[in-house]
């Protein structure tokens, strides 16, 4: 492992450092106005409360944060594209948008505020895993609708380090790049570095020579396993960081140099675990749904939003000095929503795809399998009457449009494979859409 | 004219042949002749047989997906060139073969081979008129149980 520099406290991680008590003084006020200013500006969130009896004067405490209700993904598809907005459109400074079950997006808006939030978070990311002004970070998280490239872009500008654009894919240009501009961090997705570590030998890149030392990834689920790998052939120090852009992007939660658990930036979002079937919040250790409510959003306030991610918050004292809780790795989520290569997939977008190449919808199911860390999706579909025909070429033909439909509707490639009927496994009610082999 | 063939979708893993056909042979059907065409995937098993209703149905029960696609039979000479002059009069009406196999049985000296085409009415009556004997699927699935 090559050896970090000695890591320099950076003004901007004060906040990690408060008391336990300060911090949650701080809470309290800031969720005062955040409820106070969704209740006033955002119709859905005022007919929930006065539909419970609620008024925003009636947040007394943090503990009073469980009598709010809860916000699901489907709010803001109902709402889309800006039903959900506290600000007007002249406050509003960016808009991000991320894929939906049906073809729309789910659009979110930063306030020059909120783009501040932002760049507080991923600047106190950067710096809890040890970079600071004169690295040189390769951004190759994909810039545009999605909120990983321009969010980590960013921060890291704000941090004072020199940021590389390059965005995701071409991977030999990113070998290059790194080599020549001697990045000393990159942030992308943990599976795109595995493939960049496969890419390198081919390329003629040894990455232990290099001056690259850190990778924060995030926007997919990783394992321990992965951690190791990637340190041990790249020569890296691999962190986690955790984020959605219904609260604001990556930059939610990100680890330190302790590696033990993404920290919440809970000065900005306040997070809940509850329990799966009763929705009660549990005791801090206990593992269910992460739910977050962001105490400093202008432009689009989230209350009680349910990630689905399922994971246990930590009170236990992180060697760092940190303060705020950190969450265990999130390796699995509630719903049927799979994330490949960063990207989220849901099956009913799976569905709309079979739907459109068969005019009917066979019966079907998604494998999830990691293959030397890379994810990797068959959709097995049942063959039917209606497009099984006695020639090899019609067959094919219907497996390769099933496949381009699917990558159409979700932006990536997955394995079709047509199997006999009635083999794919029936279940009583819900059908089990999605078979997750990944060894998480 | 036309002779029914029954096709199948088959898996392709082990034991993915062995189940129609022991389903067929249990039953008591007697299948004339097959031919399986495979891709990287996937195999697809085709059929012909006397009582094909019947085998279709069974089949069906059982989880098949079954399809019915109207061959034409047509009588080759077993020699030299046999074949050869058959395909040329195919190929100079400009008749579109999708694939083609064997019949086991032969008759005095000649072969059967069964041809699909995409459009058989329009192919039986073409190699009629060029002399090419188009076997009646009476004939020969009676002939079978002679």
């Amino acid at each position: 492992m090559k050896p970090s520099p000695s890591a320099t406290f950076h003004p901007v991680s004060a906040p990690d450092f408060l008391p336990r008590e300060q911090l949650q003084a701080l809470q309290l006020q800031r969720l005062k106005s955040m409820v106070q200013r969704a209740y006033d500006h955002v119709a859905l969130f005022r007919k929930r409360m006065n539909d419970l009896g609620l008024k925003p004067a009636d947040v007394r405490t943090l503990d009073d944060v469980t009598r709010l209700p809860f916000t699901v993904k489907a709010d803001l598809r109902d709402t889309y594209p800006f039903g959900l907005f506290a600000s007007p459109m002249k406050d509003i400074v960016r808009l991000h948008a991320s894929t939906g079950t049906t073809g729309k997006p789910i659009v979110v808006a930063y306030t020059r505020e909120d783009i501040g939030v932002w760049e507080n978070v991923i600047m106190r990311s950067f710096a809890a895993c040890g970079l600071h002004a004169g690295d040189i970070i390769q951004n190759a998280y994909g810039y545009g609708l999605f909120t990983g490239g321009l969010g980590a872009h960013y921060g890291a500008e704000a941090l004072g380090a020199t940021v590389i654009p390059i965005s995701g894919g071409n991977t030999q240009r990113q070998l290059m790049v790194m080599k020549d501009f001697g990045a000393t961090a990159i942030c992308c997705t943990p599976s795109y570095f595995l493939h960049i570590i496969e890419q390198a030998p081919e390329l003629g890149v040894n990455l232990k020579e290099l001056a690259l030392r850190a990778g924060v990834f995030g926007a997919e689920p990783w394992t321990e396993a992965m951690r190791r790998r990637i340190e041990a052939e790249s020569g890296i120090k691999a962190y986690d960081i955790y984020g959605l852009s219904e609260i604001i992007g990556p930059g939610v939660a990100t680890e330190c140099q302790c590696q033990a658990g993404p920290h919440i930036f809970e000065d900005w979002f306040y997070p809940e675990i509850i329990d799966l079937k009763t929705l009660k919040p549990l005791p801090d250790g206990e593992e269910g749904e992460l739910v977050l409510t962001t105490l400093g959003k202008q432009a689009m306030p989230m209350i009680r939003y349910r990630t689905r991610d399922i994971t246990a918050l930590t009170s236990e004292k992180c060697e760092c000095g940190r303060t705020l809780r950190r969450i265990q790795r999130i390796g699995r989520r509630s719903d049927d929503m799979f994330i490949i290569r960063g990207v989220n997939v849901y099956p009913s977008q799976i569905e709309t795809a079979l739907l459109q190449v068969e005019g009917t919808l066979p019966h079907y199911q998604i494998i999830l399998t990691r293959v030397r860390d890379l994810d990797e999706v068959e959709v097995q579909v049942e063959v039917t009457k209606k497009i099984f025909g006695d020639t090899v070429g019609a067959l094919e033909q219907v497996q390769r449009n099933l496949g381009h439909s699917i990558e159409s509707l979700t932006g990536l490639r997955m394995k079709v494979r047509m199997v006999q009927p009635q083999t794919i496994q029936r279940s009583e009610g819900k059908a089990k859409r999605v078979i997750d082999q990944r060894k998480m | 004219m036309k002779l029914k063939q029954l096709s199948l979708f088959l898996e392709n893993r082990p034991g993915a042949l062995s189940r129609p056909m022991r389903l067929l042979a249990k039953a008591g059907f007697n299948i004339l002749t097959l031919s399986i065409a495979d891709a990287n995937q996937f195999g697809i098993l085709r059929l012909i047989l006397r009582d094909w209703e019947k085998a279709k149905k069974l089949l069906e029960k059982n989880g098949f997906v079954v399809r019915i696609t109207d061959m034409v039979a047509v009588e080759v000479p077993d020699q030299p060139g046999g074949l050869a002059k058959i395909l040329a009069v195919v190929e100079k009406a400009g008749l579109n073969v999708e694939f083609m196999y064997a019949f086991t049985e032969k008759r005095e000296n000649k072969g059967i081979l069964v041809f699909r085409f995409d459009d058989p009415d329009r192919a039986i009556k073409i190699l009629q008129q060029r002399k090419v004997n188009v076997v009646a699927s009476v004939e020969l699935l009676k002939q079978e149980a002679a």
